[in-house]
């Protein structure tokens, strides 16, 4: 059993996206982050783990470029821009609520992104298709999101999110609304998925217990103004299931990220 | 049949799917427990024409101050030839209004989303528009434009346009703020945003719209003809009712009348089932509650 170590340092290789003395204020004053530093690695599962108000989602949204910092970069050093000059992120974004368009179909809503890209309507439904089936939706393919469950709809979301074949893939809370059982069969089969594809995979959450049993890595944030205050390694093997989820190594790890979290929110 | 979709079962999926779309008992078409839902107001109906009828034979009112029931309909039978013609007159004017509403209503509702500046100054004389009664400029619009059958129209799509436009702008805006960060994030275009975004999100506010346009479109076909007040071969149901009540016949005047409010409701019907064709399997509105 191997203790989990704070990281200092930067890993050797280019990271997919470097944060560099970032800060963001709102227009109404709020300090919402402040100097953040943090290189993310090329197929790596990191979280994001803090209290509301830590200003994770904020962090989130400006590395999908939804709105910029106030101060500091974020760059992406292997990456090139399109033809308009636009940086090709080639990202997926999980929201926090699905976020489906209700008049569309479970293959509609997840064809979108590639027929926002052009792509020629039989290849676009052939991949939505298979993408489906991969988030275990086979046979849901034409159901509206209204017909679907909450699990469900969330799967359709990660579907659509992974359809482009992104480098990384950012995720909002994703599970925070769904009950116990659907979000661990969803933390299990999302952790398949990022096994397989080896995407870099950045999991916003405040629990600590899907933090441990997800990511390699735990940045902890501690809120009023949003920074971070630890960077944690999980050192355990995947698969993660449910036998890992019962060990002492899963407890003692997420003791350590409780400690940490509780620190993060007395100060 | 609808389109049934079945819950299939999966490794992995929740097993909480539901099956949507029961079949139900069908009787002419329409599902059993419909009917009583049609049935109540038609019987309303009938008891209400019944009890006009006795009272006007009792009290033996004369036909010049109410006709009853049974008299109406056979005016309606017998001067069918003038009253169909105005009729036609009326829903034709009715139509283009509509259709001339729904095209303009929602290509001014889709160039004031493209810029808030446009909007901000535009859409101040849209409300002076609506809010101006028609009965007013009608006179106006008649003696400028001169051509009646045109100046009847104008004034129809004065009263018919608003409801549209306000209610398309209100759809275009309320689009899931999510969504549209996605569509940003994807680098959509603006055509591509309205066209898979935007038009989808506005859909049903845009048929709560044409649902009142319609109304006021019949409304203000004959409200300008009742202003024009003029015979000849242009003249609708309002120059009928108008000219029957010059002449005293009362039961034509009913007749012309039962007209009018038949095109309303038959327009009603015909926009209410436009809106639930298209929105019956997503919009809340559209879709049985199923507990």
């Amino acid at each position: 059993m191997s203790a989990p170590l704070v990281l200092d340092g930067t890993p050797a290789t280019r990271p997919l996206v470097r944060i560099a003395g970032v800060s963001k204020q709102f227009g109404n004053g709020t300090l919402a982050v402040r100097d953040v530093n943090l290189d993310l690695a090329q197929g790596e599962f990191v979280s994001l783990l803090g209290p509301s108000g830590c200003g994770k989602s904020t962090l989130l949204r400006m590395v999908a470029g939804l709105g910029a910092p106030s101060a500091g970069s974020i760059d992406w050093p292997t990456t090139t821009y399109d033809s308009a000059g636009r940086l090709e992120r080639d990202l997926g974004f999980v929201f926090q609520d699905p976020t489906l368009m209700p008049w569309a179909t479970a293959i509609a809503n997840v064809m979108m992104p590639l027929v926002l890209k052009s792509m020629r309507k039989p290849e676009a439904e052939a991949r939505a298709a298979e993408m489906l089936a991969l988030v275990g939706l086979k046979g849901f393919e034409k159901a509206y999101p209204r017909e679907l469950s909450g699990g469900m709809k969330m799967r359709v979301s990660i579907a659509r999110a992974l359809v482009t074949r992104p480098r990384i893939l950012l995720m909002d809370e994703p599970f925070a609304a769904l009950d116990e059982i659907t979000r661990h069969r969803l933390n299990d089969d999302l952790l398949a998925l990022w096994w397989q594809n080896r995407f870099t995979a950045v999991f916003v959450t405040h629990s600590v217990f899907e933090s441990v049993s997800l990511s390699q890595r735990i940045v902890v944030m501690a809120a009023r103004p949003g920074r971070v205050m630890a960077d944690l390694e999980v050192d355990a093997p995947y698969p993660r299931d449910d036998l890992f989820r019962t060990s002492a190594e899963y407890a003692h790890l997420c003791r350590v990220a409780s400690e940490t979290l509780k620190k993060a929110i007395a100060l | 049949m609808t389109d049934s979709v079945l819950p299939v079962a999966h490794d992995g999926t929740d097993a909480e799917a539901r099956p949507v779309f029961a079949q139900e008992r069908r009787i002419l078409g329409v599902p059993a427990s419909t009917w009583p839902g049609t049935l109540a107001p038609v019987a309303v109906g009938i008891l209400g024409l019944a009890a006009w009828e006795i009272l006007v034979r009792v009290y033996a009112v004369p036909s010049y101050i109410l006709p009853g029931p049974l008299l109406i309909a056979q005016t309606l039978v017998q001067d069918w030839g003038t009253l169909s013609g105005a009729l036609w007159i009326t829903l034709r004017i009715t139509f283009a209004a509509l259709i001339a509403a729904v095209t303009i209503g929602v290509a001014l509702a889709i160039l004031f989303t493209q810029s808030k500046w446009l909007e901000k100054s535009l859409f101040p004389y849209a409300v002076v528009l609506q809010v101006t009664p028609v009965v007013s400029i009608a006179p106006l619009i008649i003696i400028w434009v001169g051509d009646l059958t045109l100046s009847l129209l104008i004034c129809a799509w004065l009263v018919a346009f608003f409801p549209i436009l306000s209610n398309t702008i209100l759809g275009l805006n309320s689009a899931d703020h999510n969504l549209v960060n996605l569509f940003q994030l994807y680098g959509a275009n603006r055509w591509q945003t309205m066209r898979y975004l935007k038009l989808p999100a506005a859909l049903p506010y845009f048929l709560g719209g044409l649902k009142i346009s319609g109304g006021l479109a019949l409304i203000g076909a004959v409200v300008a003809e009742f202003v024009a007040g003029s015979g000849g071969n242009a003249s609708g149901l309002a120059y009928r009712i108008l000219e029957a009540s010059y002449q005293l016949k009362i039961p034509r005047m009913f007749a012309a009348l039962v007209l009018i409010s038949g095109s309303g409701i038959a327009i009603f019907l015909a926009t209410s089932a436009i809106a639930h064709l298209l929105l019956r399997r997503w919009h809340e509105s559209a879709v049985k509650r199923e507990n």
